[in-house]
């Protein structure tokens, strides 16, 4: 926090849901200064998203600003009528969405769609003034200024350049704040490795104040000089990030930090139980209380005020010293077990091509799975981790070359495979919105396999969904619900109950955890490791997170393009990357340690 | 309220089974009601009214085209049949027959529809031109081809308007399986080698049924009006009993005249059609949420 004066000053921001009492975000006040970037930190409907379009003073349909002010200058937003917050938006305070894909608009050309801000704003004198802006604004975010370029259309544009593109309307009028919502989730490690440094480096170059909405801790970490953390709708810690990270002193900040991956030196990841209240049921006392480890009864009579615990750093909790001095410590490393490689391996690939129609997308893939081994295989998209998991598992028929299972090799559809091998080979699909099938309920959905392959009948089938369910923690009462009354993780939790309950050997897993929030993703991580130990299961681990590699597996593979460029021990090739590629990933990865280095030297 | 739900979270938005709420959220918009008692009005009429008409389909009770008959309400018809009582007898085939020949157009268009989006290789290509051929042509006029050809008794006239409406069903339910497919449960079911049949009725089927029931009500109004046709083209079961469709061909020359021979009969497959065709686009626009913040449409 610097003594110039804010260029952004949020008081008291209540937002509710229209037509009812129910709040969605409450008591909300910070400030952000010229040139400073705000990480406002949250999973999933804590209201951050909200609390960024408010800045804008706009809410989302079914939503109402109910009170509190936003000020910037000397403007408060929320006074203004719609048509001048309109003129304000782009202009003073602009927005960068999450998806630039459906941001932009498919039908028009970039080259218009840039210039139609500065036309509507009226920027600068003359068309000419305008068309050399255009051309600095994609110097500033990096992109070629040429007619041909500008020329483009959205989809003829990588994700990372339509992000720029995002990010060179947000700033074309020299906005004095912006608010970026999530602009890297969806992109590679390495674009937004660079995406996140343009933002740095704009934001400070032209003092705009940037409000960085983000659910990765560890994004937000590296880019942002203060953070915020929201749950149920409020801040509940705010202070500079490296005060966050060594001396967090709210228990739910502390949770969420030890609910992320480390890439140096891995670590079992402790997710946490339950999750968090949807306004309207949200408890008197602190929101944060029934889930918390350090509750006492004082923290269900009244809401905790945020209070000052060290200079700029505010907590809403009020055993806050107490909880500041236990703050996490970093947990040992995973017991590896390194007689594996001994055995006969469980799955062994033999040159195996893949690809689609006529283009080949893997390339002469050797790889060997050991009995009880977890064996992460990393990459980004588009590198073909997810055209080999399913290679194996019998759903992409268009590959050729050997996959032996126990010795014997597979028939290229699951279909055609003998019951005994597609009952031993299990896989876990990436997003449980799509695995489960809406129409049918948790028991039909975890009993089907057991129609399928006639191992268990009649009132035995039940039983055995009940105890798969508790088996990955959920109870036997979910058997009757249907996946739309289920969140995201216990969603997935069901996904593996039913794979488990094939009694399989092989479990592949295929990003399972990217559609979830970090807590969430920790307790699957945690699950499917416990899983891994006490069944004796192998696994194939797809993900595209280098560090949740250091909590789950023994060995890595790394691919790129279809290949695979590295192979090896976790420890080994995340520490001394051998392939060119790996270094370049393991370097773009925001990582909590990293973001914990800067900040103690700055 | 649904607007509602969507900010606050998902597990609030749906804690019902789809199908079963479609049909009742359908049921609390107007059009659907009033389309509903329409169809249902109708239907008593067919249903009761062989028990409670005065005279028989087929008893001449005064001179024809008169409008003053004691004992015939409504008149008598162009050779001397009471017109409430033929009114009230006429109704009951031509709802059999529609409904029985939209079932089997349903039916038969769903599986091929199921099929072709589930195979996505020549299979779906081969049925899917099959449908176009079909589709080339007017409805009526391949049904009168078959009528002519066969002869006018109940199964070719279920079976002519039966098959005719089979691809557009079809069309309906591939264009709704085909993203369906694409999901992720599908592949799961495959990849434990769920059979292809199981695959088809119990993972994409009940995920296509909400279209499919605005499609069902939409085919059932086209059904009952083409059946009325060819029954004043002449094409009827039995030519000398009362339909609705027959009494408008035979007493449309003295409209002028005596016009409630033709009016009554209209008057019931315009109601009915209207009826159906509410309840249809009842549930289409329950399905969409359209109208249900308002509760009424």
């Amino acid at each position: 926090m610097t003594t110039a004066r804010p260029a952004i000053v949020v008081d008291r921001l209540q937002i509710g849901i229209q037509g009812s009492g129910l709040d969605i975000v409450n008591d909300l006040s910070f400030s952000i200064a010229p040139g400073e970037v705000l990480g406002l930190v949250g999973e999933s409907g804590s209201g951050k998203t909200t609390v960024g379009l408010a800045l804008l003073g706009h809410a989302r349909r079914g939503a109402e600003i109910k009170g509190g002010s936003v000020r910037i200058g000397d403007i408060d937003v929320l006074e203004l009528d719609m048509a001048e917050r309109q003129r304000l938006r782009g202009r003073v305070i602009s927005y960068v969405p999450q998806d630039p894909a459906s941001a932009l608009n498919p039908a028009l050309r970039i080259g218009t769609q840039l210039r139609e801000i500065l036309d509507t704003h009226n920027y600068g004198k003359n068309g000419e003034e305008r068309r050399a802006r255009v051309a600095e604004m994609m110097r500033e975010v990096a992109l070629p200024d040429t007619g041909r370029f500008l020329h483009n259309y959205p989809h003829e544009l990588s994700g990372g350049q339509q992000q720029r593109i995002g990010l060179a309307i947000a700033f074309a009028c020299r906005p004095r704040v912006i608010v970026l919502d999530e602009p890297t989730t969806g992109l590679d490690v390495t674009t937004q490795a660079h995406v996140l440094d343009t933002v740095r480096d704009l934001a400070t170059a032209h003092g705009v104040a940037a409000l960085y909405v983000s659910h990765d801790l560890a994004v937000v970490g590296t880019l942002a000089s203060r953070v915020a953390v929201m749950y149920a709708g409020r801040i509940i810690e705010l202070g500079p990030a490296g005060e966050m990270f060594q001396a967090s002193s709210h228990p739910y900040t502390q949770r969420l930090i030890v609910a992320i991956p480390h890439l140096t030196g891995g670590r079992e990841l402790v997710g946490i139980a339950g999750h968090a209240p949807s306004p309207g049921r949200r408890p008197p006392g602190c929101a944060f209380e029934p889930r918390c480890t350090f509750a006492i009864p004082q923290c269900r009579e009244a809401v905790p005020d945020l209070r000052p615990i060290a200079e700029v750093h505010d907590v809403r909790c009020i055993r806050a010293e107490e909880v500041r001095l236990q703050a996490p410590t970093r947990s040992g490393e995973i017991p590896r077990d390194g007689s594996v490689k001994t055995l006969q391996p469980v799955l062994s690939l033999q040159g195996v091509h893949a690809g689609y129609r006529r283009k080949t997308v893997l390339h002469e893939i050797n790889l060997d799975i050991a009995p009880h081994e977890c064996l992460a295989l990393v990459g980004e998209s588009g590198s073909g981790k997810t055209t080999l998991a399913r290679s194996i598992a019998g759903l992409h028929g268009d590959r050729w070359g050997i996959i032996n299972f126990n010795g014997t090799p597979l028939a290229k559809v699951a279909r055609t495979r003998p019951r005994e091998i597609r009952r031993s080979i299990q896989y876990v699909f990436q997003n449980p919105y799509g695995s489960l099938n809406p129409r049918r309920t948790i028991r039909q959905i975890v009993s089907q396999p057991l129609e399928v392959f006639g191992t268990v009948k009649g009132d035995q089938i039940d039983r055995r969904v009940a105890q798969m369910l508790e088996r990955v923690s959920l109870t036997a009462a979910y058997a009757n619900r249907f996946p739309d009354q289920l969140s995201g993780g216990e969603r997935q939790r069901v996904a593996i109950a039913r794979a488990l309950i094939c009694e399989p050997s092989v479990l592949i897993c295929d990003e399972v955890t990217s559609a979830l929030d970090v807590s969430v993703q920790a307790a699957i991580v945690e699950l499917l490791h416990s899983l891994q130990r006490d069944l004796g299961l192998s696994m194939l681990f797809v993900t595209h997170n280098l560090p949740l590699v250091r909590s789950i597996a023994q060995r890595v593979a790394v691919m790129s393009n279809g290949r695979i460029v590295e192979l090896g021990g976790v420890a080994e090739v995340l520490e001394n990357p051998k392939a060119e590629y790996t270094s370049r990933l393991l370097s773009d990865t925001p990582s909590l340690e990293l973001a914990l280095e800067t900040a103690a030297v700055s | 309220m649904a607007v509602v739900s969507q900010v606050i979270t998902p597990e609030v938005l749906t804690t019902r089974r789809p199908t079963g709420a479609l049909l009742r959220s359908s049921l609390r918009l107007r059009r659907t009601q009033i389309g509903l008692g329409l169809v249902l009005f109708i239907l008593a009429i067919a249903i009761i009214g062989p028990h409670v008409a005065p005279h028989s389909g087929s008893d001449f009770v005064g001179t024809p085209n008169s409008t003053s008959v004691p004992g015939a309400l409504f008149g008598t018809d162009h050779i001397g049949q009471d017109v409430w009582s033929r009114f009230l007898h006429g109704g009951l085939t031509i709802l059999v027959l529609a409904a029985a020949s939209t079932a089997l157009g349903l039916v038969l268009g769903i599986v091929v529809g199921l099929i072709a989006a589930y195979s996505r290789n020549v299979v779906d290509d081969i049925l899917m031109r099959l449908m176009d051929v079909i589709l080339a042509f007017p409805q009526i006029m391949l049904a009168l081809v078959a009528i002519a050809t066969v002869g006018p008794n109940p199964l070719t006239i279920i079976l002519a308007v039966g098959l005719t409406t089979t691809p557009r069903v079809a069309r309906v339910t591939r264009g709704a399986s085909q993203p369906v497919v694409e999901r992720d449960f599908v592949a799961a079911a495959e990849a434990i080698g769920v059979p292809r049949f199981r695959i088809l009725l119990s993972e994409i089927f009940p995920n296509v049924l909400s279209p499919l029931l605005v499609e069902a009500s939409l085919r059932l109004t086209y059904a009952i009006g083409l059946i009325a046709a060819l029954a004043f083209l002449g094409f009827t079961t039995n030519p000398g009993a009362a339909d609705w469709g027959l009494m408008i061909q035979e007493n449309y020359i003295a409209l002028t005249v005596q016009p409630w021979g033709v009016v009554l009969p209209v008057a019931a497959i315009a109601l009915l059609t209207v009826g159906t065709g509410l309840v249809g686009d009842g549930i289409a626009r329950a399905a969409a949420g359209i109208d249900r913040s308002r509760g009424a449409g």
